[in-house]
Formats: structure tokens, C-alpha cells, sequence
């Protein structure tokens, strides 16, 4: 077997022309040139000596991505706490890699968690399988689904990789109120669409307070959850 | 009619040449324009159009330009572009279609913008997204702006048609596919066009409620175009043909997407019919079934009992691994060795243990022919007894001699074709809407021009659509019944038209005489016979040779024969001589001891009026079979997980004899019926030869049918004589004792629809019917009536005044509030009491 080898490999060196001696194709450097050359390298290095660092000192220091860097996804919402996210599952269908798992369900009206008759159920991006192209950003009908900037998308286990909906929707901002509730009174879910929902309506406040008077997002309750955090960051 | 269509097939074809997109074509006469540009392979975008409903032209989606020869001959182009689903082409026609004319592709892009200018554009949530003909349409014969700008019509959304049926009206282009099915081919007629111009809608009849006539269903419905509650078995078809998300179901609302689903051809375990269907299914998950297009069996259309009712495999009390019965008592989990050792060491005592008195084989009705074959194999085989019996309901001696001379392997016989041809129908214990499904919309489809008799208590409301007449006949009586029908009898008179057809029912069975007399109608008119049973695996069971008397191939048990020929394929010495017992005889034999084990398939101890349960109890070794937890499960000693349908391949045998086979939808680990007895003959020492559907397929070939002789005699059986029939038919005042009629509502509260709300809102409330002079004499008006048999409780029932024979008390069989053989441990023909004013 060996022997059979061998032979094929020196049939093969001939034939790529391996038995002609090895020619530099550079030009040939005369006189001091010549001399000089192997320690020519070493002014690249001094040149560099007094040129500004850029090595980033990643993790000690972070530093900020550029604007539209495709970071992980986030699942955002309206102005009232509503979820922006039908579960129309288009984003699953452009996804190139097959990440993006959605199943849809039925809204009740009552105690919406989307505008619409439909939300997201279930929501899961598998980061093993992203390969942050965007095309997901792109399908969303109702701007749901955009990119952050966060980068730092790495764990111990596959499981840990799959993000569920409650990792990727947006925080709570500032005075919205946490789905599920009815929708702003009067409107249908195209206001939201067109972003004529710009806060939340004291009918849904009220909504809340009645089904769950315990929501932290509720602005009675608001305050008292928010203290001990700031305790905690002391 | 058959006569002129055999005529017509004779013939050769008239045909007409006509130019499409100046491709030459002959075709034939009065081809509709888009049907012939198909046949070419232009496709003209439609949305109206189905080629199973008659022509509309209601969308105009499919314009296109017409020439046409005028009177001098010289090609005349129509003065605006025409409707192609509606127009047939005539000689030298000329047709360019948005291939090659402008005009018609201007034509069509402005009604997609006139169509679209009203939709709500909602497709990310609208459950149609994705598998859309507007949308792929839209997309591929619209404008990609619309001009547009005014505020859109909008209505409430949906409108719940019936707890299964939603309508969202923003949606709907108005194509009327929907409202003609329901007329043409379902005949329920609940939704139709309303208003005009924009505020033209598909509405609900609003008329005031016309009166209760007992067909309404459980759950939410609108009115139908009777002012009654909307009821139909058949509506899930509109939501398939609707060209948009209109018409959407509760079941699949939201659910997923068109690209989520892994779709698998299959065919429907629900009736006997063998429809094809589709399931799709993700994860490992069934979402949604579809009809198939089958043109020879279900056409394009199912029974919602088809298409919804498939949650019952994945109920939570599903098996997945064996059970074996513990020194305590208690069924643990097991694994498949220990649970095969222990159902084998449990068989063999019961076979050849010391006083050893055999085992009882009950497989159950839902059983594929691979299944049932191995069933009967393994009773004479392995068990080494008759004592096998598929027929989990009603059944007789007279029955079994009627399937082995005249059904088992007789090949295809009456198709769904020929019953649609026939001339003349008589059914006889056989309601084509309830116990047959597409059966009915075979016939439907034939209405009026056939002539259809039902030989039953009462005009039910399925017979009543198909035009039929009724031959009043109490049940229990309808061999004397058909033995009265004379010469003269309007009956015998169409049936004597060549092509007519006889439907045997399986509740016939419990009518003595009435087979015989069937097969002596047939006789004298010339018709056929055919026996339409309600279970899936009947009719495969009757070929495989599931039955105490038959054999497969047709084989007669008794005649040495047949016995051999068996025998000597199966490579075994002899088979057991005698008849085995019938279902009854085996549940009353281990009741009584005489058997120590039972095998019991996929049976509901809930659908027999023999004491089921007793009989599991008293028997000292019960294998169970079984795809989910049943009482019967309960009171096995092993139990062994089996496969639902979705997850094995096998075949069907509908009705006609066809074989209806179908490959794994699903797969999982789930074995199917006949492996799972290959093993257990295997621990017992015999190969069965059953471990694959093609080793079974391989055997039943090799069998092939047996001649003559060796099968069973036509039954010969009396029937009741006229003057007790006349007796039975009359009511005397004061009575309380009634005949007992009954027959299963196609949805009702079947094991095979369970996990389904939806579905169960559509089946029809349950009500007890009497005639007139009935619930006079035995003092009901209305209200309640109870209704008790033998056992203690009764049924209790609101009674509804029917024009029905005298002397009889008509309820569902299994449904809510109305499960007859449980309750009253009664059959029907049998004799209840009845009690008014509950």
C-alpha cells in the first residue's frame, strides 16, 4: 500500500512541476539591501512604538458597537405595556437558519396581551442557529422584533441558548403597564399599528387594579418595588 | 339514468377546437373557458371558481378576451372581456387570457385592486396567510400600490357560525364558494349573500326562529336559511375551499403556519367510507386535517367528524408503555419484555393450563385489515379458538351468514360511483347523513333525480334531504317489512330500474330476517346489496377473517375446505371446527366463567349492551390492547400500548371493498395491533407472521378467495310475521311499554371524538321522538321524558313530536345525556318503558 503511495505522490510532484528548484518572484534587493534585509522587519515594529493602541481591553473594558450593530433580538412593546408581537410567525418564515420558533393564539379581548384578535404564544430564537442577518427585522409587520446592540451571546449550555419570550421582550419602560390588559378603550388595534397609542389609559389602570392589584407595574405599586432595587445597587 | 350514461361513455366525445393564447385545442363540448385553458397548462387566476360547484361568476377575477365565429364566420371579439369560469367554449373560439392580452390583464389587475380595496390587508394574523389564494394571487396578478386612500368598510369580527365556524366578513371577496357548497352539495343551507354594493356581506339568516325541530346543536350556532339553529356535519369543507381567511376554524385559529406543518396523506379512521384526508402536523403534534382529493371515493370533501376530531390520540391518558397488573393488584408501568412474558404466561394457562376453558378475542371495529387479520390468526392460531368477533355493537348469526356469502371477499362491488348512478336507493337500517358521511353527499349529489326509500321509523332529516320516502317500519321488523313490499310497492317498482342499489345498515343486524329478505328483494328487483357498516374496520375485518365463523378469503369455519386451505397456508395441521361465539356470547360466556382470558382491541364497554364490564371482571386473565386509558384498560391484567392511526401505516377497506392504504403520518414508537400480537405469539411459541403490514399483505395474497364451496350459505332466516309487525306499529292508550329505535349521530360522544369542544358544539342536542298518537298514549306533551330498560337508570330526554311510526321512541345512541346501550343495556328493537313528565 505504502509503496503504491509513494509512487502515486512522485508521479504527482512531477507532474505539478515539483522537481524545478524554488524561484522568489520578489524583487531582488542588491548591495546593502541585501545585507540589511533580515532585521528590515524590525522597523515595522519601532514604527509602531509610538502610534496610539488599538487594541480593545475586552472584557475590562467595553466598548460601544456601532449604532445598527446586529445584536441579540428584542420583542418590543406599545406605549401601554401591550405587546407589539402577533405571533404571525413571519419572522420564522424569513429566517435563513431556521432559528426563530413562534406559535400564534388566540388574544382574548378582555385581557389582551396584543393588540388584535392574535399574540405570540410562544416565542424562541436559538442563538446556536442565528446568524444575525436581519431578515427577521425585515418580515416583522408590526416592528416587533428589532435588533439590540448586546453582543454578549455566549453560555455553558445549548439549552441556555434558546431564548424564550420573556428573555427577549423589552423591559417594562417607564409608565407602561404590564400586559395582560384590555386594550386603550375606543380604539382598534390599527391605532396601535399607526402608533396613536402613546400612553396608558386610565381604564386599563384601572382594569389591572381590579384583576391584579398586586402588579408591580401598577403606579401605586410602582414606587414600592422600585425601592428596594435602588437598595440593592447601594 | 345509468342506461344514458353508459350510453354517453360509449360514445366517443363531442369536441370543439378552440385557440388558447394561440395554442390550438380540441376539447369537449361545453368545457368551461378556464377549464380548457388548464388543460393547456394557462392558469387564469380565480377565486369563485371550483370545478366541483356549479359555475358563478361572481369574483370576475378570470376575465379574459373572447373571439368567437359570428354568423358569416368571421371571428367576432366580445366587446368586453368575459368571465371564463362561466362561458363554455364553442367552435373556432378564440381566447387570450393575461398571457397574451393586455386588455384582459388590465382587466384583471383593476378587480384585484376592486377586491382588495375592502380587505383588511391582515395577513399576519389571519390564519389563511401563507396557503392564500388571494394572497398568492394578489401577489402575481395585482398592482403592487393600490390607490386607495378612504377609510376601509369594516364589520365585527368573527361572527361564530357555530362554535367550530368562524366568519370574518372584512375578509371575504364574495366569491359564494361557501354558500354554494352548503346548498349544492351539503344542502344546509346558513349562510347567503345580504345587501348591496359596499355593504354587500355572506350573512347569517336572521329571520325569527321558526320552531324547534330537534336538530339544533349543542353548542352556539346561527340560523340556518330555516330559521333553525345552523347544524351541519359537513361545513369544515368551506373553510378548506374559501379563497380567503373568511371562513376560519375554532380548532385551527391561530394555531400555525402553512410552513410549520409536515402534511402526511392518510386516510380517515371515523367511518367506513375510506376518505382521504391530510393530516398536517408539527412537532409530533397533529394541528389540522384536510380533505384529499380522491374523485373515486370523498371527492373533495369529509365529514367535520374527519376533520376535527383527531385530539383523542393525544389526550393525556394516553398509554406509551406497557401495564402489567402487581402482586398488589395495582397496574404499574412495565417494560415491553416483562409485559409480553406476562400476557403470555396469562394466555397459556388460559389455553392449556389444567381446566383450561380458552380465550375470548374482542379486537374492536376501528382495526385496520392487517390488524384484524392478525386478530383472527392469533385466536385460531395461537389461542386455538373461533372466539372472535370485531363487531363491537349489534350483531347476529343471520349477519355473519349474510357478510360471508355476499360481502367477504366479493372484491369491489357497489362503488361510491354506482351509488350515485343508481336510478333508485332503498337504505334499510341506514342513514346515509349520520352513519355515512360522504355517503350522503354522494347521493345528495343526485337528488332529486334519484329516487331514495328508507325502510326506518321515521323521516329523519338526512332522508328528508335526499328526497327519500319512507317505508314505515318498526325496528326489529324490517325483513317483514321488505318481505310485504310487493310488486306494487313504489319501492320495488324503481328499484326494479337496472343500476339500483340496496344499503344494508349495521343496525339490521338486529332485525331478524332482514338480510335474507334483503338479499330476496334483490332478488326479485334486480338491484344490488350492498352493506354500508359504520366502523372503519368492519368491512376489513369481514375480508381478514375476523369473525367466529369466517376465515379469511370468505372461508366458512365449518366446511373442511376451507378449514384446509387456511390451514395449510398458516402451515398448521387444523383450525377449530366449530363457529365461534359472537361478541355477545363471548362477554356473557366469561361473565358465566366459561372463558379464563380475553384479548379485548380498541372496544368501549360503553357501545355494548352485554355487560362488559362484568365479563372483565369475572374473567381470570384480560389483555388489553389499547391506544389510550378505557374502562376496560382498568380492568386489564396487562395492557399493551397500541398505535392510533396517525402513527401506523395499514389499510382500510371501505364499504365499496376498496382497500384504502396509508402510510405513517407520524412517526413514533407506537407499534401497531398486528406486531404487537406477532410478539406476544412469538413468547407463546408461534410465528404469526404479522410483525409488518407487508408480511400480512404478503399472506393475504397467498390465501386468495376461496372457491364456492367452501363459504357460507346466504342466510335464511324468517322474518317476524306481518301481524306482529302490525302489533308493534300500533299503540295502545295507556301503554308504557315502547320499541326501542336508535341510531348514532355522526357527532356525538364517540371515544374517537373526545378533546374536542369545538366539534362537540356542532352535534345535535339530544332528543327523545315519538309520534303523536305515541306520546299520547303513553301521556307525554312535552317536556321530559324517561325513557328506562333493563338496567336501573333511564335516560331522560325533552321528547319531540315526530311524524313517525306508532308504538316506537326514538334516541341517539351516544349522545350527551343519551348513551342507550350503557343506560338502558338495550339494543334497538327491543322493548323500554317510557315515562312522560319528568
Amino acid at each position: 500500500m505504502t509503496d503504491s503511495n509513494d509512487a502515486v505522490w512522485e508521479v504527482n510532484r512531477e507532474r505539478d512541476g515539483g522537481h524545478q528548484p524554488f524561484e522568489s518572484n520578489l524583487p531582488k534587493l542588491s548591495g546593502m539591501g541585501e545585507v540589511l534585509a533580515p532585521v528590515a522587519g524590525f522597523g515595522i515594529s519601532l514604527r509602531n512604538f509610538f502610534r496610539p493602541t488599538v487594541t480593545e481591553q475586552y472584557p475590562r473594558e467595553k466598548v460601544p458597537t456601532m449604532p445598527r450593530y446586529h445584536g441579540r433580538h428584542q420583542l418590543n412593546r406599545y406605549a401601554d405595556g401591550l405587546e407589539k408581537c402577533i405571533g404571525c410567525e413571519l419572522c420564522a418564515w424569513a429566517c435563513p437558519a431556521d432559528a426563530i420558533y413562534v406559535e400564534g393564539a388566540d388574544n382574548p379581548l378582555d385581557a389582551a396581551m396584543s393588540p388584535g384578535e392574535r399574540y405570540g404564544r410562544v416565542y424562541q430564537i436559538n442563538y446556536l442557529r442565528c446568524i444575525f442577518c436581519g431578515l427577521c427585522i425585515e418580515a416583522c409587520p408590526t416592528r416587533a422584533l428589532t435588533m439590540t446592540n448586546e453582543y454578549e451571546l455566549a453560555g455553558p449550555t445549548r439549552e441556555g441558548l434558546i431564548y424564550e419570550k420573556q428573555d427577549l421582550l423589552a423591559p417594562m419602560g417607564e409608565n407602561m403597564l404590564a400586559a395582560p390588559h384590555p386594550m386603550v378603550p375606543g380604539v382598534g388595534d390599527e391605532a396601535y399599528y399607526r402608533g396613536e397609542v402613546t400612553e396608558v389609559d386610565p381604564a386599563q389602570v384601572d382594569w389591572v387594579r381590579e384583576h391584579r392589584p398586586e402588579e408591580p407595574t401598577l403606579p401605586e405599586n410602582r414606587k414600592r418595588h422600585a425601592e428596594p432595587v435602588e437598595a440593592d445597587r447601594g | 339514468m345509468t342506461a344514458t350514461a353508459d350510453k354517453a361513455g360509449s360514445q366517443a366525445v363531442e369536441t370543439v377546437n378552440v385557440t388558447i393564447d394561440g395554442k390550438a385545442i380540441s376539447v369537449a363540448k361545453d368545457t368551461l373557458i378556464i377549464r380548457a385553458a388548464e388543460q393547456v397548462g394557462i392558469e387564469i387566476p380565480r377565486f369563485c371558481d371550483h370545478p366541483l360547484l356549479k359555475p358563478a361568476g361572481a369574483c370576475r377575477q378570470c376575465l379574459v378576451d373572447v373571439a368567437s365565429p359570428g354568423p358569416d364566420g368571421n371571428l367576432r371579439a366580445f366587446p368586453k372581456p368575459q368571465a371564463s369560469c362561466t362561458m363554455t367554449v364553442t367552435e373556432g373560439m378564440v381566447v387570450n387570457t393575461q398571457n397574451t392580452s393586455e386588455e384582459a390583464e388590465r382587466a384583471q389587475k383593476g378587480v384585484m385592486e376592486l377586491l382588495l380595496i375592502n380587505h383588511p390587508l391582515d395577513c399576519p394574523v389571519c390564519d389563511k396567510g401563507g396557503e392564500c389564494p388571494l394572497q398568492n394571487q394578489a401577489m402575481s396578478h395585482g398592482n403592487a400600490e393600490s390607490r386607495f386612500v378612504d377609510v376601509k368598510r369594516v364589520f365585527e369580527k368573527p361572527l361564530a357560525l357555530s362554535s367550530e365556524i368562524l366568519l370574518d366578513r372584512e375578509r371575504c371577496v364574495l366569491c359564494q364558494r361557501c354558500t354554494r357548497f352548503s346548498d349544492e352539495i351539503a344542502g344546509d343551507s346558513f349562510i347567503d349573500l345580504q345587501n348591496r354594493g359596499a355593504m354587500q356581506q355572506i350573512g347569517t339568516f336572521n329571520e325569527d326562529v321558526l320552531g324547534f325541530d330537534g336538530y339544533g346543536p349543542v353548542g352556539i350556532a346561527a340560523e340556518d336559511e330555516s330559521g333553525g339553529a345552523f347544524s351541519s356535519y359537513f361545513s369544515g369543507n368551506t373553510v378548506q375551499i374559501c379563497p380567503v381567511g373568511a371562513l376560519t376554524s375554532s380548532a385551527y385559529r391561530f394555531r400555525a403556519r402553512p410552513f410549520d406543518l409536515v402534511s402526511a396523506a392518510g386516510i380517515s379512521e371515523h367511518d367506513s367510507s375510506g376518505s382521504a384526508i391530510r393530516t398536517d402536523h408539527r412537532r409530533g403534534v397533529i394541528l389540522r386535517r384536510l380533505a384529499d382529493n380522491d374523485p373515486t371515493v370523498n371527492e373533495e370533501w369529509i365529514t367535520d367528524k374527519d376533520r376535527f376530531a383527531f385530539a383523542w390520540q393525544n389526550m393525556p391518558d394516553r398509554l406509551t408503555r406497557p401495564l402489567v397488573r402487581n402482586d398488589e393488584g395495582d397496574l404499574v408501568e412495565a417494560s415491553w419484555p416483562q409485559a409480553i412474558a406476562a400476557a403470555a404466561a396469562g394466555l397459556r394457562e388460559a389455553v392449556s393450563g389444567k381446566k383450561a376453558k380458552g380465550v375470548g378475542v374482542l379486537p374492536g371495529g376501528r382495526i385496520t385489515l392487517e390488524d384484524a387479520y392478525a386478530y383472527g390468526k392469533f385466536a385460531r392460531v395461537v389461542l386455538g379458538t373461533n372466539d372472535v368477533d370485531v363487531r363491537t355493537r349489534i350483531a347476529s348469526d343471520e349477519e355473519q351468514s349474510f357478510l360471508g356469502s355476499s360481502v367477504a371477499s366479493t372484491g369491489l362491488g357497489v362503488t361510491f360511483a354506482d351509488l350515485e348512478r343508481a336510478p333508485s336507493v332503498l337504505l334499510v337500517g341506514f342513514e346515509p347523513e349520520d352513519e355515512g358521511g360522504v355517503v350522503f353527499l354522494r347521493m345528495k349529489k343526485s337528488s332529486p333525480k334519484q329516487q331514495v326509500f328508507t325502510v326506518a321509523p321515521f323521516l329523519s332529516r338526512g332522508a328528508h334531504k335526499l328526497g327519500a320516502q319512507l317505508v314505515e317500519a318498526v325496528p326489529g321488523y324490517e325483513g317483514t317489512v321488505l318481505a310485504g313490499l310487493t310488486k306494487a310497492a313504489d319501492a320495488v317498482k324503481a328499484l326494479s330500474e337496472p343500476g339500483s342499489v340496496i344499503v344494508v345498515g349495521e343496525r339490521v343486524a338486529g332485525a331478524p330476517g332482514a338480510f335474507t329478505e334483503a338479499l330476496a328483494l334483490a332478488d326479485r328487483t334486480g338491484a344490488r346489496v350492498v352493506w354500508i357498516p359504520r366502523r372503519a374496520g368492519e368491512r376489513g375485518a369481514v375480508e381478514a377473517g375476523a369473525l367466529p365463523g369466517l376465515l379469511p378469503g370468505g372461508g366458512d369455519v365449518a366446511v373442511a375446505k376451507a378449514r384446509k386451505a387456511v390451514a395449510s397456508a398458516w402451515g398448521v395441521d387444523d383450525l377449530p371446527r366449530t363457529r365461534g361465539r359472537d361478541v355477545t356470547g363471548i362477554l356473557t360466556a366469561a361473565s358465566a366463567r366459561q372463558l379464563d382470558a380475553l384479548v379485548v382491541g380498541g372496544v368501549q364497554p360503553t357501545d355494548l349492551t352485554a355487560d362488559m364490564i362484568k365479563a372483565l371482571k369475572a374473567a381470570k386473565f384480560v389483555v388489553s390492547l389499547e391506544v389510550r386509558r378505557t374502562d376496560a384498560t382498568e380492568l386489564a391484567d396487562v395492557v399493551l400500548p397500541v398505535a392510533p392511526p396517525s402513527e401506523k401505516s395499514g389499510t382500510f377497506v371501505n364499504w365499496e371493498g376498496r382497500l384504502r392504504g396509508f402510510a405513517t403520518a407520524i412517526k413514533t414508537d407506537a407499534m401497531s395491533d398486528h406486531r404487537v400480537l406477532d410478539m406476544l405469539a412469538r413468547e407463546l411459541g408461534v410465528d404469526l407472521g404479522t410483525a409488518t403490514v407487508d408480511a400480512v399483505n404478503a399472506e393475504l395474497v397467498t390465501l386468495g378467495v376461496l372457491e364456492d364451496s367452501a363459504r357460507m350459505a346466504a342466510p335464511a332466516v324468517e322474518a317476524p310475521a306481518a301481524k306482529a309487525a302490525e302489533k308493534a306499529a300500533s299503540v295502545a292508550a295507556g301503554t308504557k311499554s315502547l320499541t326501542l329505535a336508535s341510531w348514532h349521530q355522526l357527532i356525538d360522544e364517540g371515544s374517537l371524538q373526545e378533546g374536542e369542544p369545538y366539534l362537540a358544539g356542532t352535534g345535535r342536542i339530544a332528543v327523545a321522538r315519538m309520534s303523536p298518537a305515541t306520546a299520547e298514549a303513553v301521556g307525554v306533551k312535552e317536556g321530559l321524558v324517561s325513557v328506562q330498560g333493563t338496567h336501573q337508570s333511564s335516560i331522560d330526554l325533552p321528547v319531540v313530536i315526530t311524524d313517525m311510526v306508532d308504538g316506537v321512541v326514538w334516541l341517539p345512541a351516544k349522545s350527551p345525556g343519551s348513551w342507550v346501550a350503557a343506560t338502558l343495556g338495550l339494543a334497538p328493537g327491543d322493548s323500554v318503558s317510557v315515562k312522560g313528565g319528568v
